[in-house]
């Protein structure tokens, strides 16, 4: 009768060395809404998180639910990385809610907004539902801007480590190798770059402001009438003529867009429709952040120059 | 040439993004921007039908239970104003503006606070809310596929099972999604009634869900609730269009009810990509039972006798949104009564009157089939135009037609899965 208490200390004592063991090595865990801000998580956070991805480079980040998947990832995430700027408006609010989470509230460390640690683009003059899905502030697809990318990745590293602080040195370590790394793709990009300068081209949606900003292109015309709504068909008539008096270069969609629309007005427009990953496995060679730039590019200006 | 330039860009961006926040904070702020969220609903139809009210054998009907207007009407025009009301506090006010015969009322829908991030997994709610039980109770009439509820859900709910209390809710700290939760609400609203502690009212509801690879993702949840009550007067509520209720007095005393039941929604969008085409099936199954001594008196005649009920229902529906823009959708709906009235005392009505005039005779089983088409050019607009035959159980049919708009106005929150 004596041995069952000392089997039971013993029991004790294991499951204690698991309670105290098992934080000290666990990673944090991060929710990001969208594969660029997840694939950004890993580029910064390394090995000290794990990472999950509410949308894939297939899905629009516009129209997802806050389904019950989703509501259980939130309710353990340590960090939650989203694009903001009202993108994610439609699930976001109700995932913070339904979570019961305290580290990822609006007012905590571990709710960071990409887009709102940089200036955006497209800010409205005056909200007006006629004009179509407008975001108050502003245009919420930033990612594609390299610029803004590494500043939002500075922000992130600084985010991490105040979450994390023991770990500060290691965030700040990688968020250097990972603007040296995107810098010297750049670099490298450089020909190309020049080529796509002062280019005008068609778009789908305002997914590709930023990356044009940066690249000192014009979209001339945009295959959605306005943000969020479907081109009819006597409005893509219109569009072929504003076509041929502007002369674009060609045509670009994001491998999540409906490609009907675009390919019907490049059979008749004659301009070339490049398809781009737009985001972390939009296609085979877009696996991580620096290759979808140079894929982006290289895109861009073989099938759409060429 | 700026792609010389980089390192220089870069390092000139870390002041250029320490200059434009200082430009975001100086900013104008007016109080204006403390505004809570703000958003209306307008909501009419045109309806073609030949009854004009909703009597379904063996269900003594509450709450809003019955049919719409026939003609032009409108319909719950719902303001709702939101806001986390600080870091603890989320806070939120749903009343329905309804006019019907001449007059217009206001009904709270729904006022409540929650929690935000309470930790744990815990979230506590406190107000006027609509119940967590089942699938169809906790989304607004605004939000639903077809232009009207469920027969089950007016038949055992009046509509909606809403209630003034609390509710703690529980997320499970594991990969599959797992929610618990409580109520204990006045259970003085239908299908309960007056009871001198107002504090009758408890529910239990448990729900899981995940995803079937990125495409297809289900809920599945399980719901109880129970009251006890002193009074309940039957036809109480109010009948959108429907007819004054006649001179007479019909009550259930003592009772207790409890209803039980079961949900499922799946949900399929090609690579979980909703926008262009996308599909949900939804169904319920609801049992109520009551008893209590039931009392019919009209002038100086009356009727009394221990009831025991059992009453049943379901619906099973799909949406099917073929192209961005238009859905299409199929439901049908059937609801069956099983009640035993016992040491019957005639005081001048007799039997066969008492069962007919209290609603507790049960005959046949009511059941309607709808369809319903609708085309929604942006989030905010919506018009639905849809048909129903329902078969009331007495043998009689009626073809409804419903023309219908719901409109968004404002900052219209997130609608939940």
């Amino acid at each position: 009768m004596n041995r069952l208490p000392r089997k039971m200390s013993q029991l004790l004592l294991v499951l204690a060395f698991f309670v105290v063991a098992l934080p000290a090595s666990a990673k944090l865990n991060a929710f990001a809404c969208e594969p660029e801000w997840a694939e950004l998580v890993r580029e910064i956070g390394g090995d000290k998180y794990r990472v999950f991805s509410a949308t894939n480079a297939f899905q629009n980040p516009h129209f997802i639910e806050a389904r019950p998947s989703l509501i259980a990832k939130v309710r353990r995430a340590d960090l939650l990385v989203c694009s903001g700027a009202e993108l994610e408006i439609g699930w976001l609010p109700l995932l913070l809610r339904q979570s019961a989470n305290p580290n990822i509230q609006t007012d905590k460390p571990g709710y960071f907004m990409a887009a709102m640690q940089v200036s955006r683009l497209e800010i409205p003059q005056h909200l007006d539902r006629s004009h179509g899905d407008i975001h108050a502030d502003g245009n919420p697809h930033v990612h594609l801007d390299p610029l803004r990318l590494i500043s939002i990745a500075k922000k992130l590293s600084q985010r991490m480590a105040a979450i994390d602080p023991d770990n500060s040195a290691y965030y700040s370590l990688r968020f250097k190798l990972f603007r040296r790394q995107l810098n010297k793709q750049l670099n490298q990009l450089a020909p190309l770059i020049a080529q796509l300068e002062g280019q005008k081209v068609v778009v789908y949606h305002k997914s590709w402001s930023y990356l044009l900003d940066w690249l000192d292109m014009t979209a001339v015309a945009d295959l959605e009438p306005v943000p969020g709504v479907a081109p009819s068909s006597s409005y893509l008539v219109k569009l072929l003529k504003q076509i041929r008096q502007q002369k674009p270069a060609f045509i670009m969609v994001a491998a999540y867009q409906d490609q009907k629309a675009a390919k019907w007005l490049a059979k008749k427009s004659g301009l070339p429709l490049v398809v781009l990953p737009y985001t972390i496995g939009g296609n085979d060679s877009s696996n991580n952040l620096v290759e979808l730039f140079a894929d982006t590019l290289e895109q861009m200006v073989q099938q759409g120059l060429n | 040439m700026k792609y010389r330039s980089y390192s220089l860009l870069v390092a000139a961006l870390g002041t250029a993004t320490l200059a434009s926040s200082a430009l975001a904070a100086d900013g104008k702020i007016s109080s204006n921007q403390f505004n809570p969220a703000i958003s209306l609903i307008l909501d009419a139809r045109y309806t073609d039908l030949d009854q004009t009210e909703l009597e379904l054998p063996g269900f003594q009907l509450g709450g809003e239970a019955g049919l719409p207007e026939k003609g032009f009407s409108t319909g719950h025009n719902e303001l709702t104003i939101s806001a986390n009301i600080d870091d603890r506090f989320y806070g939120s006010l749903n009343t329905a503006i309804i006019y019907s015969n001449g007059e217009t009322e206001i009904e709270l829908e729904e006022a409540y606070i929650e929690t935000l991030g309470l930790g744990s997994g815990l979230t506590i709610k406190g107000g006027q809310f609509f119940s967590g039980f089942g699938y169809l109770n906790g989304i607004h009439d605004h939000a639903h596929d077809f232009a009207d509820t469920p027969l089950v859900y007016d038949a055992l709910f009046g509509g909606h099972l809403k209630d003034t209390g609390v509710q703690l809710r529980w997320l499970a700290p594991t990969d599959f999604y797992l929610l618990l939760g409580a109520e204990v609400t006045s259970g003085s609203e239908y299908p309960s009634g007056e009871n001198a502690d107002n504090n009758k009212g408890r529910t239990l509801f448990a729900k899981t869900g995940g995803d079937f690879g990125v495409s297809s993702s289900w809920q599945l949840g399980a719901s109880y609730y129970q009251s006890k009550f002193d009074v309940r007067e039957a036809g109480g509520g109010h009948h959108h269009g429907g007819e004054e209720a006649p001179e007479a007095d019909n009550e259930l005393l003592n009772g207790e009810v409890d209803v039980s039941g079961i949900d499922f929604v799946y949900k399929w969008a090609p690579n979980g990509n909703g926008k262009q085409r996308n599909f949900k099936l939804q169904a319920e199954y609801l049992i109520r039972n009551e008893k209590a001594d039931a009392e019919f008196t009209e002038d100086s005649n009356s009727a009394e006798a221990a009831y025991d009920g059992e009453q049943s229902g379901y619906y099973v529906q799909a949406i099917y949104q073929f192209m961005p823009s238009w859905r299409v959708g199929a439901r049908y709906d059937a609801i069956e009564a099983d009640n035993k009235i016992s040491s019957f005392v005639d005081n001048g009505v007799d039997q066969d009157e008492f069962l007919e005039e209290s609603g507790l005779g049960a005959e046949g089983k009511p059941n309607r089939s709808s369809v319903m088409v609708d085309y929604a050019p942006s989030h905010f607009s919506r018009l639905r135009l849809q048909y129903s035959k329902l078969e009331n159980g007495h043998g009689e049919k009626d073809d409804q037609i419903m023309l219908q708009y719901t409109m968004s106005l404002g900052s219209h929150g997130a609608h939940s899965y």
